[in-house]
């Protein structure tokens, strides 16, 4: 290491000094792919070049035994596996919780984030410590977060059912159940139970990351503005709407767009959470189901291929719609 | 502006103004909203390391009691449980910690050696790969990792390198790339170049330049880098669920927790798991707090 770069410090005062910026772009054009080079390898490895072949396998019928002798080379391409996995009887049922699931899980967690951004504004004695407890859902291991959510609504022995017991209720299994009879005066919406549940846990585990973009551009907003509504008499609650809220836009449309790409690609929680069942399978859980359940890799690569689809169409349709508004 | 003219007139309701009543609602609110915040994410962490700390029969026996008593805490009987290996009747989490361990470390280092090179030449050097590097991270963030995980999958069964932790580390090295390079490329864009040039001046070489000024100017920074890149890896679920789940001796912390919750485990016992992988987490992130959330910041605020 140290002998080669000596002998390169070396190199150029020997060179003639017309042509050395010429060479010494070109010396450094060629360093900068080098430098680049094994990190762009690695991940055109194993994540470009996996995301292209998952095109080409969702046209193949491929089954997990019969991987270690099938030909990949064998375009014999049909669409039969696009059939098979939207034939399915819950496919469309499952776009639906897809969306529900991305739409409350990210509309949720950054309303919560702006109330707790809000919240720790200004100055209070334990800030500090308030500001770092709300970091926890976030940091903390999926995993433990999803089975500490589990145990506590245990319907059994979770303090959850506990204290419901203790109001008088009975108990409820707030992650096993698909939907919640309820009887309003005669309307009964029957609210789809374990679903609400994902959604709120998905609220209470990434508010922090919204609350950290919002604090940091709260405290970022010029006082002048604020101040200057407060001399003119405005209130609290309409400082809030029409000064504040408004230089929030730009954070909290990054922030949306974010979070439903998170979301709508999400797969630990849903299947930490409940496996999939009581009607709260996404489409991310159907694929893995399709790969380990049914063994159908060929199934599985179609499914996930109309998920990345989906997704791709609602990002052209957001930034064509931005776009416009922008320049209007 | 229409804010004013509507606020101008506003009659005194008994005896105070809109503006001071809410300027009191809203003042009592916090309180309220500063207690729920507590709650709802201080409940979660004692209640997990209350319950690991308490023998399953007192959790079955009274669900409503949420501290174990003296002598459950001082035998640490879960933790034992948890830790000890299968032969002896434990659930061998000390295998999971370690195979976790080599995991997460071999990919920080692999990462953050990777992506300060590529980022260095992202930040600093003109070449024709450039623009596609800044387009290529964001296509990556878009990309859902169950579509990844399917080609990967095929990939390493075919390889024969499913059930390893070296194709399981190819994989986590590979994910973690692009966020570290991201981060690590607008660090470097904020040292003054002026610096490096003086160096280059002084007849060091680029890689030099990279060790000597850029690398220790950018401490803090790769520190962060760091540390974000062993939590994913520390964290990571579904890849090891995909590629270690047929060899238990491969497994995991998180694969440990989830494979093992059946009715033959205690929940208290996996409680005790759940905080072990949690405890150097949080550890980590508070010691490193001010760094990680600059770092998390200063990558979403720019777009």
């Amino acid at each position: 290491m140290t002998t080669t770069s000596a002998a390169t410090d070396t190199g150029p005062p020997a060179r003639p000094a017309s042509r050395r910026t010429g060479t010494l772009a070109r010396r450094e054009a060629r360093l900068g792919i080098l430098l680049v080079l094994p990190a762009v390898l690695v991940v055109f490895g194993l994540v470009i070049f996996p995301v292209l072949w998952n095109i080409s396998m969702s046209f193949q019928r491929i089954r997990l035994i019969e991987l270690r002798e099938f030909n990949f080379l064998d375009f014999d391409y049909t669409l039969a596996n696009f059939d098979r996995v939207m034939g399915v009887r819950d496919f469309w049922d499952n776009v639906r919780v897809t969306f529900i699931y991305t739409i409350g899980g990210t509309t949720l967690s950054i309303a919560m984030g702006m109330w707790a951004a809000l919240t720790v504004k200004s100055a209070f004695r334990g800030r500090a410590v308030v500001r770092g407890l709300m970091l926890f859902p976030y940091v903390a291991p999926i995993i433990a977060a999803a089975f500490v959510w589990r145990v506590m609504l245990n319907p059994t022995f979770g303090i959850a059912n506990e204290w419901l017991d203790a109001v008088g209720f009975q108990p409820i299994d707030f992650l096993g159940r698909r939907d919640f009879e309820l009887n309003l005066f005669g309307w009964d919406p029957n609210p789809p139970l374990a679903l609400l549940t994902v959604i709120a846990f998905e609220a209470w585990r990434y508010f922090p990351f919204a609350f950290l973009f919002i604090l940091a551009r709260l405290q970022a907003l010029p006082a002048e503005l604020d101040e200057a509504a407060k001399v003119d008499g405005a209130t609290l609650s309409q400082r809030f709407f029409y000064v504040t809220l408004p230089q929030m836009r730009g954070v909290l449309s990054v922030l949306f767009l974010l979070r439903f790409i998170w979301t709508f690609n999400k797969f630990d929680d849903i299947f930490l959470l409940t496996g999939g069942g009581a009607g709260t399978k996404v489409i991310t859980v159907a694929v893995i189901d399709w790969l380990r359940g049914r063994f159908d890799v060929g199934a599985a690569a179609a499914l996930g291929l109309l998920l990345a689809a989906m997704l791709a169409v609602l990002l052209v349709i957001y930034f064509r719609w931005f776009y416009e508004e922008e320049t209007a | 502006m229409a804010v004013a003219q509507q606020t101008a007139p506003v009659t005194p309701k008994r005896g105070i103004t809109r503006a001071e009543f809410e300027e009191r609602l809203f003042g009592t609110l916090k309180w309220v909203s500063i207690v729920f915040f507590v709650v709802i994410t201080a409940f979660p962490l004692f209640y997990m390391i209350s319950l690991s700390f308490m023998p399953i029969q007192q959790l079955l026996q009274d669900p409503g009691r949420f501290l174990p008593s003296w002598d459950s805490i001082t035998s640490f009987e879960s933790y034992k449980d948890v830790l000890r290996p299968q032969s002896e009747g434990g659930q061998g989490f000390w295998r999971f910690v370690r195979n976790t361990l080599i995991l997460s470390l071999a990919t920080t280092f692999l990462t953050t050696t990777l992506a300060i090179f590529a980022a260095y030449a992202a930040a600093r050097l003109e070449f024709r790969l450039k623009k596609v590097i800044s387009w290529g991270i964001l296509v990556v963030y878009l990309f859902p990792a169950v579509v990844i995980a399917i080609p990967l999958f095929v990939m390493f069964t075919r390889l024969q390198l499913r059930n390893s932790l070296i194709g399981l580390t190819i994989v986590y090295v590979a994910s973690t790339i692009p966020v570290a390079l991201y981060m690590l490329r607008s660090y470097f864009l904020t040292i003054p170049p002026e610096l490096e040039e003086a160096g280059l001046i002084d007849g060091l070489s680029r890689f030099g330049v990279i060790r000597r000024i850029t690398l220790p100017l950018s401490a803090p920074a790769i520190a962060a880098v760091a540390l974000f890149v062993f939590m994913i890896a520390w964290n990571e679920f579904l890849f090891a669920l995909l590629f270690l789940v047929e060899d238990r001796g491969l497994w995991t912390l998180s694969l440990g927790v989830q494979q093992l919750d059946t009715q033959e485990v205690p929940k208290t016992v996996l409680m005790a798991g759940s905080v072990i992988i949690t405890i150097p987490v949080i550890a980590l992130f508070f010691a490193a707090e001010r760094f990680l959330t600059e770092g998390l910041t200063a990558g979403g605020v720019k777009g």
